[in-house]
């Protein structure tokens, strides 16, 4: 285990690397360069190149990708020269909303998918399967912005019973939160149970059709322990490989929902950043956003890890 | 206790396949007597583990099975889905094949021996944990106390075995099935585990039917042995009479094909040749009347049925093994 | 025991004869869909339509006339029109980005698989890279930087379509390569380009083809996503996505304006998923076997 964990870090550092280089190779695909966006249209040539002396832009590329990562490295990820906030700041103020917002969306999609993928299992084949699995089919085809837009028209302007746009704080009005959460958290929750069902579906009637299942039959269990302790929990790995694959769905889904939405997480953030050119922001957002998605994905093997006792024990 | 405990009565299981029906079941009767030991033997593909799932009520959903299965004077055809789950684990118990896939990856050995005692006896979770402890100890498992927290994968086949018989016997069953228990497992351990089952029957006075393709396996160990090929029962004896004079040129030919510790090094084992036949079509006449020697004639073209010599010995055969020749 | 029992054991998860009658029609309305689709994005010059850019201040978010047939959008543009050349924007770029995806990814999976070694190496450990950072944020930061036209937006969706397509490609590669086929053709001394080409090729076009059609629905959804938020085409250029973005606008007022593109889009993404998806289970061996 501790192997397992000690060659996964080490896995972990080089694929950083690459990560901030490719981000700081994609800063500089910029035509032109920062200072023309910074100083606008009216800038003198003189100003120009004081300014790219300043902000070391005069420098070979890999001799400013150095200082850009040995400012990283000591938590300087710049400042925006639009509203001179930090990228530390800015991001951390909205990092609560994005979590808040996937972690309700991840839980709906599986509250929606885990019930159906074991009553499909279950009934393998039924018109009650069919059924489900088609609609999961249909429903992969809906683009997150489809979906949103229909809950809108449906619970905010047609029923109006939710708003379409707001944000409050949790800590200031749980209600009120929630209220603002639930079409936006819906909205990507919607995205995610197909997916989730599918894969639980066919990895269930995968393990129903194993010895061990015809076994537990025969040492005569109840249906229930069968289907949900038996087949259910070898499955329990499968979800949280389905949850790793669903984070960079997810990151990429609240970047949608929170701009229909006007949530102040980091997706609008980002959005934001592009509309304004604030290119500082967008940088720094970009590689935190990588960086924080590795990482997740890094916990993601860990949670494998532990829960699996085959490779807790040592036997990978 | 004596008497009939189980009896498979003119048993016929169809599967429907890609290809056509199957009668992986033919026509098959069985008896068990209470606290003795059958041994089923034939090649792979003959039906004999359908039959044990025949017995056991644990048939694909298609499959289509008419005849009765009296277990204990009950006709467990015509039990509800409960009653027959009070009976599974609690007086028939089985011993699957492989225990590598018959034991649940994720669920430790305590687990999965102590659901199974919950499930029928009313017994605590401690007295349970003890119960599962004695087992283990019984079925020759070295510090009994810590396998219970340990999953399958942490184990060897044959200890994996072993947990799976304790399984079996945990609820002290009357039948226990044992299908195949060997075949998956390391020659040397073979003996061990068949020796072990033995042991096991004679304490606690239980019935079992022992299934495998090793005329071999059931030689010392059973009272009575039915040779099955195609689905059917081809013949049927008590193991001492089967031995003696064995009727059926396929039983023969099973026999022939056992490796001998006597055989000279390098000799070639004499195989069986041919396969099984395919059971989407049937054949007409005498299903090993293709790979038999002896064949000739009305084989080809009629069925021979299952008939006595003795009062105890069946066979089904026109042409059978001439008496007192030595197989 | 196993083999013969075990594969005739209870196989409810696998396609029953009904629902593949059922999903045959599906897939043939699909095709029509498609079909219809393709024909008016390819012949829109020449069908009698008003120009999907001319505006008409006195005729906005008219209703459905003779003159307008899904009436007008908020700037009194002709909504058909703008469907019928939106759906070439969103066509051109389905198409051309997964072109890009399966020749790159395509080419480095099946000289990944087939040459081993360090090479594989480094070209999984480089989609490794690629599939670090999540799909959209990528796309947007990159069309952000490069700007926005229909070019930047087709290389930038094709570059992450690669790692999938090399996955796919690889994993194919990897199971023919040790073939007998293959390993004769290596014996009777063909070269590496011939065996490529002539041997692995043609056996993993069909489960690309397949993916291919999966990677268009994709495409087609991530295209409508930047575009929807404003930062896909740009305008006055119409794509669906951004047909749909600007009629959310008038959700209260005009809710069609949303909904039509909405729904063009929706079925030919599902069209694009069940057609791949009815060939990729042509091409599953566990299926094709039975």
């Amino acid at each position: 285990m501790l192997f397992f964990v000690a060659r996964r870090l080490l896995y972990l550092v080089p694929v950083l690397i690459a990560v901030s280089i490719l981000t700081f190779v994609i800063a500089s695909l910029l035509p032109g360069d920062l200072a023309y966006v910074i100083l606008g249209d009216q800038a003198t040539p003189e100003n120009i190149a004081a300014l790219r002396h300043d902000m070391g832009l005069d420098q070979p590329i890999w001799l400013r990708y150095v200082g850009w990562l040995w400012h990283i490295l000591q938590g300087d990820f710049g400042r925006s020269f639009r509203t001179g906030q930090t990228v530390l700041q800015a991001v951390s103020e909205r990092v609560p909303v994005s979590f808040e917002l996937m972690i309700l969306a991840e839980l709906i999609g599986l509250a929606i998918g885990v019930p159906l993928a074991i009553a499909c299992a279950a009934k393998a084949g039924s018109a009650f399967d069919r059924f489900i699995t088609g609609t999961a089919f249909g429903m992969l085809s809906v683009p997150t912005f489809l979906s949103a837009i229909l809950l809108i028209y449906l619970f905010a302007v047609e029923l109006r019973l939710l708003p379409a746009t707001g944000y409050v704080p949790f800590t200031e009005d749980p209600v009120a939160n929630l209220r603002f959460m639930v079409l936006p958290a819906l909205t990507l929750g919607l995205a995610e149970w197909p997916g989730i069902m599918r894969v639980l579906r066919s990895d269930m009637i995968a393990a129903l059709q194993e010895d061990y299942i015809a076994l537990a039959k025969a040492k005569g269990l109840k249906p229930s322990r069968i289907l949900f302790v038996h087949a259910l929990k070898p499955s329990s790995l499968t979800l949280v490989t389905i949850t790793g694959i669903n984070i960079g769905r997810l990151i990429g889904g609240a970047v949608i929902v929170e701009s229909i939405f006007a949530l102040p997480g980091i997706g609008r953030l980002l959005v934001g950043a592009i509309y304004t050119r604030d290119l500082i922001i967008l940088q720094g957002v970009v590689l935190l956003v990588a960086a924080g998605f590795v990482i997740m994905n890094f916990i993601v093997d860990l949670l494998y890890a532990i829960l699996d006792p085959r490779i807790r024990h040592g036997h990978a | 206790m004596s008497g009939v405990l189980l009896s498979v009565e003119d048993a016929v299981v169809d599967l429907p396949t890609p290809r056509g029906n199957l009668r992986a079941v033919d026509h098959v009767d069985l008896a068990v007597d209470a606290g003795k030991t059958l041994g089923i033997v034939g090649e792979s593909g003959c039906g004999k583990t359908m039959l044990s799932r025949t017995i056991l009520q644990l048939l694909p959903k298609k499959a289509k099975l008419s005849g009765r299965v009296m277990f204990d004077g009950q006709d467990l055809l015509k039990l509800s889905p409960e009653k027959l789950r009070k009976l599974r684990g609690r007086s028939l118990a089985v011993v699957f094949q492989d225990p590598m896939t018959s034991l649940n990856p994720v669920l430790t050995i305590g687990t999965q021996l102590i659901e199974t005692i919950q499930e029928h006896l009313e017994l605590g979770l401690a007295q349970a944990r003890q119960r599962s402890i004695e087992l283990l100890a019984a079925v020759g498992i070295p510090a009994p106390e810590q396998r219970l927290a340990q999953y399958p994968h942490q184990l060897s086949g044959g200890m994996r075995q072993r947990v799976a018989i304790a399984v079996a016997l945990s609820c002290e069953p009357q039948l226990l099935i044992a299908d195949e228990p060997t075949t998956a497992l390391d020659v040397t351990i073979q003996a061990q585990i068949l020796d072990l089952l033995a042991r096991e029957q004679q304490r606690r006075h239980m019935a079992m039917i022992i299934i495998t393709h090793d005329l071999g396996v059931v030689a010392g160990r059973t009272d009575e042995v039915a040779v099955m090929y195609a689905g059917r029962v081809v013949e049927r004896a008590p193991t001492p009479l089967l031995f003696k004079q064995m009727r059926m040129p396929y039983t023969e030919a099973l026999l022939a094909a056992l490796p001998k510790l006597d055989a000279a090094p390098h000799t070639p084992l004499p195989a069986i040749s041919g396969r099984p036949p395919d059971q989407t079509r049937p054949l007409k006449g005498c299903s090993f009347s293709p790979r038999c020697r002896y064949a000739a004639g009305r084989c080809n073209t009629e069925k021979p049925s299952l008939r006595a010599e003795a009062p105890q010995h069946f066979y089904a055969c026109f042409h059978p093994i001439a008496a007192g020749v030595d197989a | 025991m196993a083999t013969l029992e075990l594969a005739l054991e209870d196989e409810a998860g696998a396609t029953p004869a009904g629902r593949r009658r059922r999903l045959g029609t599906l897939f043939w309305i699909a095709i029509g869909w498609m079909a219809l689709v393709f024909a008016v994005a390819i012949f829109a010059d020449l069908l009698p339509l008003p120009s999907p850019t001319d505006m008409d201040m006195l005729e906005r978010r008219a209703p459905i006339s003779a003159e307008h047939w899904l009436g007008t959008d908020g700037l009194g543009r002709d909504e058909l029109s703008r469907l019928i050349y939106g759906a070439r924007i969103s066509l051109i770029v389905g198409l051309c980005a997964p072109v890009i995806g399966v020749t790159i990814g395509g080419a480095l999976g099946m000289l990944a698989g087939y040459f081993r070694g360090r090479f594989e190496s480094f070209v999984v450990g480089s989609m490794d890279v690629l599939l670090a950072f999540p799909p959209l944020i990528l796309a947007l930061a990159v069309t952000a930087y490069l700007g926005q036209s229909i070019f930047n937006l087709t290389c930038i969706l094709g570059v992450l379509g690669i790692p999938a397509f090399m996955r796919v490609a690889r994993a194919a590669t990897l199971s023919l390569a040790r073939r007998e086929f293959v390993i004769a053709a290596q014996a009777l001394g063909a070269t590496h380009t011939r065996i490529l080409l002539r041997e692995l090729l043609p056996n993993v076009l069909l489960p690309l083809l397949a993916f291919f059609l999966l990677g268009v629905a994709v495409t087609i959804v991530v295209e409508g996503s930047l575009s929807f938020l404003g930062l896909g085409v740009p305008p006055p250029i119409s794509s669906w996505g951004s047909m749909i973005g600007e009629g959310r606008e008038s959700l209260d007022v005009a809710p069609q304006l949303a909904f039509i593109p909405a729904i063009a889009m929706f079925l030919t993404v599902l069209s694009f998923n069940l057609i791949g998806d009815t060939i990729r289970a042509l091409t599953d061996p566990r299926q094709g076997a039975l």
